[in-house]
């Protein structure tokens, strides 16, 4: 899968989640999860276990620690690959 | 590490009276729990909840999923990949709930209680769970989840 493929993928799970009024196409690889699309933090188990689904893989959960942007998740996604 | 026995889960229990709604553990084990807890006729929100009427809230019933499906099956979940002193200092904290209501609980009902585990990570649990009156009726079931916070 490409890098714009997976963020395009990121970006459906992560709107999912967000309480920010955020439209898609605002969305940007900078753009903090918790900061910019007020997801609560007891979710990013969920999107986890949404990316564990999706892209069939597995996320350690001191990996899982350091995601903050969609930048990050788009790079932990593509090293597990 | 030592799983945690009926007993000893309960006895962990943080919530108590008037907002303890969690009896007895009648079933504990990996995937699921099963609970009771009989309303008492004197619960404090009969009083209003209605005057001359008295039925369980919506959220009372809520809060008594929770109670079980969420803190005391965490706390026996935790303990099979922690010390009991560390799960001391964890609160459970509730994080959502989908839930829906069909049937109604009045002074002095016994329910049960169980929840099925749908993922436990990171000291997140989520469950589907219902409350049956112990005449197998469904009065509450959804999927509720808490997460484990470290108190400071």
């Amino acid at each position: 899968m490409t890098q714009d493929e997976v963020f395009s993928k990121v970006v459906s799970i992560l709107t999912k989640y967000s309480k920010a009024d955020v439209a898609e196409s605002d969305i940007k690889m900078e753009t903090s999860i918790l900061d910019d699309l007020k997801v609560n933090s007891a979710r990013l188990v969920d999107i986890v276990l949404d990316f564990e689904d999706m892209f069939d893989i597995e996320v350690e959960d001191e990996d899982a620690d350091k995601v903050r942007t969609v930048a990050d998740c788009v790079e932990l996604i593509m090293s597990k690959q | 590490m030592s799983e945690l026995s009926k007993e000893q889960v309960l006895a962990l229990v943080p919530q108590q009276p008037p907002f303890r709604f969690i009896d007895d553990i009648i079933e504990l084990h990996e995937n699921g729990i099963t609970a009771a807890y009989t309303f008492r006729r004197d619960e404090t929100f009969y009083a209003g909840h209605f005057p001359g009427n008295p039925i369980t809230p919506g959220v009372i019933l809520l809060e008594t999923m929770a109670q079980t499906g969420v803190v005391a099956y965490g706390i026996y979940l935790a303990s099979t990949q922690m010390e009991q002193e560390e799960i001391e200092k964890i609160l459970t904290v509730f994080t959502e709930a989908e839930v829906e209501f069909s049937g109604m609980v009045k002074p002095g009902d016994r329910v049960i209680i169980s929840a099925e585990k749908v993922y436990f990570r990171r000291l997140k649990l989520k469950v589907k769970a219902e409350i049956k009156l112990e005449n197998g009726q469904t009065v509450c079931s959804g999927t509720i989840a808490g997460m484990g916070v470290k108190q400071t």
